[in-house]
């Protein structure tokens, strides 16, 4: 199967709002998502590139995998 | 006509009471000034006019965001909620010139095509509800051909007052910050784009549409501009709340309210504001100035700290105000706050793990920082973060079990709202 090689990075982003703590994304994409002591996620700010495909997948998990639908993926500057 | 030299500008004719319509229209020329879009863009470009309520935007980049926004409803909101326990300065602005915010608010919406004008004035809050509903009234009777001014009072939450928070009361009546991925975000009533702008903001709209960019510019810094509103507490002989031109040093200010020629430290902006050391009270009060020593305008507060006050409990009280106060929407704000202020209660109390919950302090602060809707939490990771440079002698003190003198006193400077109860807590 060919693999299509994006370009740029992209950062997973969370609306606080609506984030109640379940703590999925954590588990989905232990990577990219940490966990403060009350549960809440902390995302890191360095953009992944989209060529990482396993950091990719494990994001689009976190996005499928929110109950709260508080995560998605933002594309950043092209890196 | 005002000189352009003189002080005050938008409290000039303050007496005590409100100047009705007539007297406004005598004491600043009656609406000269071309209030057409590209001429007063071109105006507030050249003034530099940048917003009072505390995050300073450059209002010529928000009038011309707002303009190139489509659609015929488009809204103009005051922000005149005074949310800071410590600022007065709306209470003070709109009690002497209730018709220049108007007419500010009133070129603003000409200039971005809006037909709506809305304040938003605090219902616990009447005095000032007055003022504003006699001065509606007034223009209407005058059956003056403008846009529409209505009065709005949300509840007087400090989050309330935030401008996302503000138009979601105006959209669902709820007094809750919305989450804005992207900024410049544009805020929107329905279908149609708003501009939240202050009051102050408004006021120094209305002078600049009628007496232009150059008169303004003559008061003030390069930097900035204009002049500011100041609203002085804590050791002062009596609350004041002056305007003072952008670089005036800091002693002068303090001078002209009586207050402590000598503090310890000075509070700078707000609850989530800056402690600022009281050694550089010959430091000129001017954004550019200001940022350099790591402190901040903000809204215009100061609150003076003699020596013989505690820092540290001072900063505990005003962030256990700040956590209840809110909105409880985030998680990192809504129990990252009260775990802020557990710590610097722990630090206060000076008890034996003192070292340990100042670390905790700092990573929480760290934690904490960027990670809600909106800067509600970093105003106090701010505050907290000012508290432990300004003060770290006493911190040291506190952190090593030996609680500092002025602790011991018990003396208190600024005035911490009473704790509601989570229940009283009304966000409709």
């Amino acid at each position: 199967m060919a693999v299509r090689r994006r370009s740029g990075s992209f950062v997973l982003r969370v609306d606080p709002v609506l984030c109640d703590g379940f703590g999925h994304c954590h588990e989905l994409a232990p990577d990219l998502v940490a966990m403060d002591e009350w549960g809440y996620p902390i995302i890191t700010t360095t953009p992944t590139p989209y060529a990482d495909a396993q950091e990719l997948e494990s994001a689009r998990y976190a996005v499928r995998g929110c109950p709260r639908q508080a995560l998605h993926i933002e594309r950043v500057g092209e890196a | 006509m005002i000189e352009a030299h003189a002080l005050p500008r938008v409290l000039h004719g303050s007496s005590g009471r409100p100047l009705d319509l007539s007297t406004h229209e005598r004491e600043f020329a009656p609406g000269t000034g071309d209030r057409t879009h590209p001429a007063l863009l071109d105006q507030l470009e050249r003034s530099g006019l940048t917003g009072r309520g505390g995050a300073a935007f450059a209002t010529a980049r928000k009038v011309r965001l707002l303009h190139e926004q489509r659609g015929h409803h488009k809204t103009v909101v005051v922000n005149a909620m005074e949310s800071e326990p410590a600022s007065h300065k709306e209470f003070a602005l709109l009690g002497a010139n209730p018709h220049l915010v108007l007419d500010g608010a009133v070129a603003l919406a000409s200039a971005i095509g809006a037909r709506d004008v809305i304040v938003c004035v605090a219902r616990d809050n009447p005095a000032v509800i007055n003022h504003v509903t006699r001065a509606i009234h007034e223009r209407v009777r005058r059956a003056r051909r403008e846009a529409a001014i209505t009065l709005h009072t949300p509840p007087g939450r400090y989050v309330a007052g935030e401008e996302s928070a503000l138009v979601h009361w105006l959209n669902d009546n709820e007094s809750l910050p919305q989450y804005r991925p992207v900024r410049p975000h544009v805020l929107r009533l329905g279908r149609s784009a708003v501009m939240v702008d202050n009051a102050e903001t408004c006021a120094n709209v209305g002078l600049i549409s009628r007496f232009g960019a150059e008169w303004f510019r003559s008061l003030g810094t390069e930097s900035s501009p204009g002049t500011t509103l100041v609203s002085l507490t804590g050791a002062v002989e009596r609350p004041t709340v002056l305007e003072a031109a952008f670089g005036t040093s800091l002693r002068t200010i303090l001078s002209s309210a009586r207050a402590d020629p000598d503090p310890q430290a000075l509070l700078l902006g707000g609850f989530g504001g800056t402690w600022l050391e009281g050694t550089h009270v010959a430091a000129r009060y001017d954004r550019a100035t200001m940022t350099s020593l790591g402190a901040d305008i903000g809204a215009g507060v100061i609150v003076v700290l003699p020596h013989g006050g505690c820092g540290v409990s001072e900063t505990q009280r005003v962030v256990k105000w700040m956590a209840n106060e809110s909105a409880r929407q985030c998680g990192p704000c809504a129990f990252g706050l009260p775990a802020l202020a557990d710590d610097l209660a722990h630090l206060v109390r000076a008890t034996s793990d003192g070292a340990t919950a100042l670390e905790r302090l700092r990573a929480r602060c760290d934690v904490i920082e960027g990670r809600g809707a909106c800067h509600h939490p970093d105003g106090v990771v701010r505050l907290v973060r000012t508290a432990l440079r300004v003060f770290k002698h006493d911190v040291a003190a506190h952190a090593s079990g030996r609680a500092c003198e002025g602790s011991q006193t018990g003396a208190r400077y600024v005035a911490v709202p009473h704790l509601e109860r989570e229940s009283d807590l009304v966000w409709q």
